[in-house]
């Protein structure tokens, strides 16, 4: 039995009888700040599929959750309400955008591809502020948000948080099952040795734009759950230092390590919560933080909790 | 658009392309030679705005705050190589970019707590206030004429260290195969912290000298980061002459674009569209620029050699 999948039942375990037990001490705002940092493991996780298995690191992937987000919004305000209705347009207009995106993208490699990813997300990111119908700089408040076949449950409370905890763990069950497969292998192969990989008949280009297009579709369904969640959308859903916290989230729970993008997240979410708690300035402890970890805690919090996990390199 | 304008237009995007080569030569020696990705650089250009505008507050005199502030950047980037980022040169990127990502967010926040979060400006010094008559109907001001001028003198002067003494000597080595330079017998480690040192130093001078034309805020050196790194990426990693040409490319394109754009897509479409559109396209400009020289030259404009 693989110890990660221990781990991840019971963090899955505590996940769903949250807000069973969290009423009893806390309140709905503990329950949102939950929602909260399992979007943030959702889009992680896709970004950790990239990075960690991929080797590709994207400094442009919050760029996908705006794309996802604001095609959400764009499809309530024209009047499209269904939720389901909702996901494919997102699905669509993220693999659309991916798709052009990591075609340019993925003829570079390496530092060049942090590089113009980085680009393509600025790209998206002054996209967006130039939507004037949708509140262009300042972003756009939702007064309507979307329904499951007019029922209001995938709007609010622990509705909401069923929903956004199901598709947690339908990101980790698939990128799970991703990275077992054929295709798994192959990406890690890539990774690891692109030459040999495209020696022995793969197609390193092809394996990798279609891993860069899950990615993005998963980073655009966590846009599209956090629209629902916070009722508002703006570009700096996109902005670059997003997508750092991301890389921060994935590298901080450990590479191609699903439950550390978990743990991750969470820890990032609880940190600034405490800290900002503490002091107003929680930024001057974060920064060193980050410093700390990277210097003293190389393999992330899931290599802290399982020596055993499988881990890919860092480079 | 008159003439007068685009000559303007053309010596502004001038400066903004010589304040971005005082930066990307830093940031491009740093990677050429080390492999380090430091988005940590901009921060040193945030360092040198705020250094200025204290020391100018402290000592009344703006040259003296100059040389100061020089200084200072110099010793703040040679603290930072000692503390955080000599353990990194043998690290992945991917640490590299998160141990540089935790030290901006802290200055940022230290620059906030320190000077506050509002903006500060200060008056370019009293003997470089005036403006030069160009023709008969331009008048440019004299600070930015010196701000291009400053940043021609340490293109030049990068130009003699790099090709023609035996540090630079050694920088072009090392930016081709670092382990055999090391094997020499040169001590890689100081070769590091004087390029280090002095990457740090040239972006704080950007900053200084952009001190009295654009505001001092916290956070200020994230997005010309963010600039810095499309002009080392199409000049070519490592490649000071790249980063020179790209500098000014890119500094020549933005600036005429955030003016262009807006009056050009108004020939083709109506003009509520195109005053939409206009800001957020010439905003993207570089990118697009970038993205395209990516995939025609996926190593930039004028590779250095041998830089992996």
């Amino acid at each position: 039995m693989d110890r990660s999948l221990v781990v991840a039942a019971f963090i899955f375990a505590l996940l769903l009888a949250s807000p069973f037990l969290l009423p009893l001490i806390g309140e709905g705002y503990l329950l949102g700040l939950i929602i909260k940092a399992m979007l943030l493991a959702i889009a992680a996780i896709s970004l950790d599929l990239l990075i960690g298995h991929g080797g590709m690191v994207s400094l442009g992937h919050a760029g996908f959750v705006g794309v996802g987000a604001y095609s959400a919004a764009i499809g309530l305000e024209s009047g499209i309400e269904n939720i389901l209705v909702l996901l494919l347009i997102t699905l669509a207009v993220t693999g659309l955008v991916a798709l052009v995106t990591g075609v340019l993208a993925l003829r570079t490699s390496g530092v060049y591809f942090l590089m113009i990813t980085l680009a393509f997300g600025q790209m998206i990111y002054f996209t967006l502020t130039s939507l004037a119908a949708y509140g262009g700089d300042d972003g756009l408040t939702l007064w309507s948000l979307a329904t499951l076949f007019g029922s209001d449950v995938v709007q609010s409370g622990s509705g909401l948080y069923f929903v956004v905890l199901g598709t947690l763990f339908a990101t980790w069950w698939g990128v799970y099952r991703i990275t077992r497969s054929r295709f798994g292998r192959v990406l890690r192969a890539a990774r690891d040795n692109p030459e040999r990989a495209e020696v022995m008949g793969f197609s390193v280009t092809r394996y990798r734009l279609i891993a860069y297009l899950i990615a993005a579709m998963i980073a655009g369904v966590s846009g599209l759950l956090l629209v629902q969640h916070a009722e508002f959308v703006s570009p700096a859903l996109a902005a670059w230092q997003r997508s750092g916290d991301l890389i921060v989230v994935v590298v901080l729970g450990g590479l191609a390590s699903r439950n550390g993008a978990i743990l991750g997240a969470f820890f990032i979410v609880i940190v600034e919560e405490v800290l900002g708690s503490i002091l107003h300035e929680w930024r001057l402890i974060y920064g060193p933080l980050l410093v700390l970890m990277v210097l003293f805690a190389k393999g992330g919090i899931s290599d802290l909790l399982a020596a055993k996990t499988p881990r890919g390199q860092t480079s | 658009m008159s003439m007068t304008l685009f000559l303007i237009l053309c010596l502004n995007g001038l400066q903004y392309g010589m304040l971005l080569f005082l930066i990307a030569a830093g940031l491009t020696l740093v990677f050429g030679v080390m492999g380090f990705i430091n988005l940590a650089h901009g921060v040193q250009y945030m360092v040198g705005a705020y250094m200025v505008y204290a020391y100018v507050a402290l000592t009344d005199s703006f040259v003296l705050a100059v040389v100061l502030s020089l200084g200072t950047a110099l010793l703040f980037g040679l603290l930072l190589e000692y503390l955080v980022f000599r353990h990194l040169y043998t690290r992945s990127h991917l640490d590299q970019v998160l141990a540089t990502f935790g030290i901006i967010i802290f200055l940022n926040e230290l620059a906030k707590v320190v000077f506050g979060p509002a903006t500060l400006s200060i008056a370019p010094p009293e003997f470089l206030s005036g403006s030069i008559q160009l023709t008969e109907t331009l008048r440019y001001p004299v600070y930015r004429f010196v701000t291009i001028v400053a940043g021609l003198a340490v293109a030049l002067g990068l130009y003699f260290i790099v090709s023609y003494t035996r540090i630079g000597m050694l920088i072009r080595a090392g930016a081709t195969t670092p382990d055999m330079v090391s094997a020499l017998g040169v001590n890689i480690q100081r070769l590091f912290m004087i390029v280090f040192g002095v990457g740090a130093m040239l972006a704080g001078f950007a900053g200084v000298i952009a001190a009295p034309i654009f505001a001092i805020e916290p956070g200020m050196g994230d997005n010309i980061l963010i600039v810095a790194f499309v002009v080392i990426i199409i000049g070519g990693i490592g490649s000071i002459g790249g980063a020179f040409v790209a500098a000014l490319l890119v500094g020549l394109i933005d600036t005429l674009g955030r003016s262009v754009a807006t009056m050009a897509l108004s020939v083709v479409f109506d003009a509520s569209f195109a005053n939409q559109i206009g800001p957020a396209l010439a905003s993207m400009l570089i990118y697009i620029l970038m993205a395209g020289i990516l995939i025609v030259k996926p190593k930039g404009l004028l590779p250095a050699k041998g830089v992996a």
